[in-house]
């Protein structure tokens, strides 16, 4: 009877993650871990309420699933949409203005992840009290640090506020293209700290490496476990996180498929659905429901990628090819490494933009064949996110499906959680709350959006519970205690 | 002005996160904040249950489910001032797009179907996620003033970092929130 679940212990809400959801720890009579789960406890409905609006209308709607990537929605919407209206090659200057919003979008959210809600793990240690591990602390002890993150995840929203017109919900991408240039002025505004900004992003990554490379033993035995990973990637296989096609490869780096169009992204990727969360399961149907799953996101971009088209991301990417044997990563926390190079990969982007004189053009929409179906992705700043649309000849939305970032890591997630659950409270006599935060850190590593996963909105708790055979709450450490303890 | 720093609470009921995103948005302004308030719970940090009575209370997003209700009322009964951000706050925002499905008896039903057994998912027991870890879905999205006694409401979607500056040094110097137009205005 060993596998029998006497306790869980519930970690709710959990905190500096993006969105609600809470993490339940299932133990034996022995107190030994046999499972610990991510639940994702709201939902949204999105796909049926988006029906019978129009198309043009779901780029500025859909965002709302999510107030820290809204440009990843709203750039995926647009891109079906796309497709919808016939367009399957955009203009110059619209396809640069977008692509500049992307790469701003990307370096603000993962500055945001590392500063703001995963720097006081790292700096302050996972043991840490709690009421230090926050921002405002690493604001107090690395001033300086914290107003480098601060002014790059500022810089990133004022590239999405020229970009988009808004720092949070802009409109500016439309089916076709979008609707606005950039002006010279808007320009000059963002050339002149450009350099600063690729400076400060080269000098956080190497903060990143230099942590993972000094905790090797704890890299190596934290949440450190095989997994097949996927991306898109450009043609010639180099990091793209705009458009290109779906590559998936093993744990050993062997190729699962390799090129394939994402537009029959259901004919390689199915979801399955598990009764204790709204978020669902998807894998790699070739491998089936219990092997298939796989990791997206910066890790498994860093892993599948050949190489990255800007030259001191890409010494970076050998660093840390170098760093894995060239042998895919499997290690969670060397996420946070694979994070940081994709900042300095999308501001030395960002530059190379702001010296086209393409972004300045007035060509900036275009109109085709209509089409009834739009299926677009790109690489949201937690990995893949695809869209997909039936639209009907009143130009009304008749069908939707959303598969974000988020999901796609769900059963990565699960294990990781199970891990460090194992590893961190089987057998522990008391559960302390520095314990549980070992397995708040093992999410945090992923940068889950629970928000985007409710396919809504999220809040942002985690929380830890102990349930007894009969599931009753019998105990919840102090810092996560849950104000109603759920019925059987 | 009182001398000890001003207490500020934030939560993210059913709202996308945008507006505590918007409130990093005051950028370098967050030191001078730190000057004079201080943060107790809040996503932004690990204080996940009230650890004293707290002056300003911020809350994004309605109530789609029981979790959301009860959160936003230990947060009324701790917050003397308790302040709706945005429009998911104020009026549902995205959210509440679930209650209003045309020619629906029962449009929640309808959104569970459409997300878990309709479409081409494995499934095999056709079964809507249900398990004591999940908390009950309410019938419909309800705004913060249909559950507590809301005391300001901040429009937009979401407000900038500008407008919630100026409101939140207001109020903490315990003045009248005025905001200009240009503050307001809601896109
Ligand atoms: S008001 Fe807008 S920004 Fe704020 S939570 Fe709602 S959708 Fe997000």
């Amino acid at each position: 009877m060993k596998n029998q679940t006497d306790r869980i212990i519930e970690i709710a809400p959990l905190t500096r993650v993006e969105g609600h959801g809470k993490v339940t720890v299932h133990l034996n009579e022995d107190n030994e871990v046999v499972e610990a789960r991510l639940h994702i406890v709201e939902f949204r409905g999105f796909e049926r309420f988006i029906q019978g609006r129009m198309l043009w209308e779901v780029p500025v709607i859909v965002q709302r699933l999510c107030g820290i990537c809204p440009v990843s929605h709203h750039l995926a919407a647009a891109k079906a949409m796309d497709m919808v209206v016939g367009v399957d090659q955009l203009t110059p200057t619209a396809e640069k203005m977008r692509r500049l919003m992307h790469y701003g979008q990307i370096m603000q959210s993962n500055v945001l992840h590392f500063f703001h809600l995963s720097s006081p793990d790292l700096l302050f240690g996972f043991d840490a009290p709690a009421k230090k591990r926050d921002i405002f602390n690493i604001i107090r002890e690395f001033p300086e640090l914290a107003r480098q993150g601060v002014l790059m995840r500022k810089y990133g929203q004022e590239i999405i506020q020229y970009t988009s017109g808004k720092k949070i919900h802009g409109n500016s991408a439309i089916p076709g293209g979008v609707n606005k240039n950039l002006s010279l002025a808007e320009r000059d505004a963002l050339l002149k700290d450009i350099d600063q900004m690729i400076l400060w992003s080269e000098q956080a990554l190497e903060l990143a490496r230099d942590y993972t490379l000094e905790h090797a033993s704890l890299v190596d035995s934290f949440a450190n476990f095989d997994s097949n990973h996927m991306s898109l990637v450009r043609t010639d296989g180099a990091l793209d996180l705009y458009h290109g096609n779906l590559r998936a490869i093993d744990s050993h780096g062997n190729i699962i498929f390799d090129q394939v169009d994402y537009r029959d992204f259901d004919s390689i990727i199915q979801e399955e659905v598990k009764p204790w969360s709204y978020m669902k399961f998807p894998f790699i149907k070739s491998r089936g429901n219990v092997d298939g799953w796989y990791r997206v996101g910066p890790l498994a971009r860093m892993n599948t990628a050949s190489f990255i088209d800007t030259p001191l991301a890409n010494q970076h990417h050998a660093d840390f090819r170098r760093f894995s044997q060239h042998k895919p990563a499997n290690m969670t926390l060397a996420y946070h490494w694979a994070r940081m190079i994709e900042v300095l990969h999308c501001t030395e982007k960002i530059k190379e933009l702001l010296l086209d004189p393409d972004l300045h053009g007035s060509d900036l929409r275009l109109t085709g064949q209509r089409r009834e179906e739009g299926i677009a992705m790109l690489e949201a700043p937690r990995g893949s996110l695809l869209h997909h649309y039936k639209v009907d000849e009143n130009d009304q939305v008749t069908y939707c499906n959303l598969i974000v970032s988020t999901t796609h890591n769900n059963t990565a997630m699960n294990r990781a959680v199970t891990d460090v659950a194992k590893k961190y409270l089987s057998g522990q006599r008391k559960i302390t709350e520095p314990m549980l935060n070992h397995v708040e850190v093992a999410v945090r590593a992923y940068d889950p959006c629970l928000s985007c996963a409710t396919h809504a909105l999220g809040q942002m708790p985690l929380v830890i519970e102990l349930f007894d055979a009969e599931n009753r709450l019998i105990d919840s450490a102090s810092q996560y205690a849950t104000p109603e303890p759920t019925a059987p | 002005m009182s001398k000890r720093k001003v207490r500020i609470a934030t939560t993210s009921l059913a709202g996308c996160f945008g507006c505590h995103m918007s409130l990093l948005d005051i950028d370098e302004r967050i030191v001078d904040l730190m000057a004079i308030a201080e943060f107790d719970r809040s996503p932004l940090n690990d204080k996940k249950t009230f650890t004293r009575r707290c002056d300003i209370g911020l809350v994004e997003g309605g109530c789609c489910n029981e979790d959301n209700v009860h959160v936003l009322k230990e947060f009324r009964k701790n917050c003397d001032v308790l302040v709706a951000v945005g429009q998911c706050a104020i009026m549902g925002g995205l959210p509440v797009m679930r209650n209003a499905i045309m020619h629906s008896e029962d449009p929640l039903r309808e959104c569970l179907d459409e997300a878990y057994t309709t479409s081409k998912v494995l499934n095999p027991s056709k079964q809507i996620p249900n398990d004591p870890a999940l908390p009950l879905i309410l019938d419909k999205v309800y705004t913060c003033a249909q559950v507590v006694k809301i005391d300001y409401q901040i429009p937009g979607c979401p407000p900038s970092g500008d407008t919630l500056w100026a409101a939140l040094t207001a109020l903490i110097k315990n003045e009248e929130p005025t905001l200009d137009y240009a503050l307001i205005k809601f896109d």
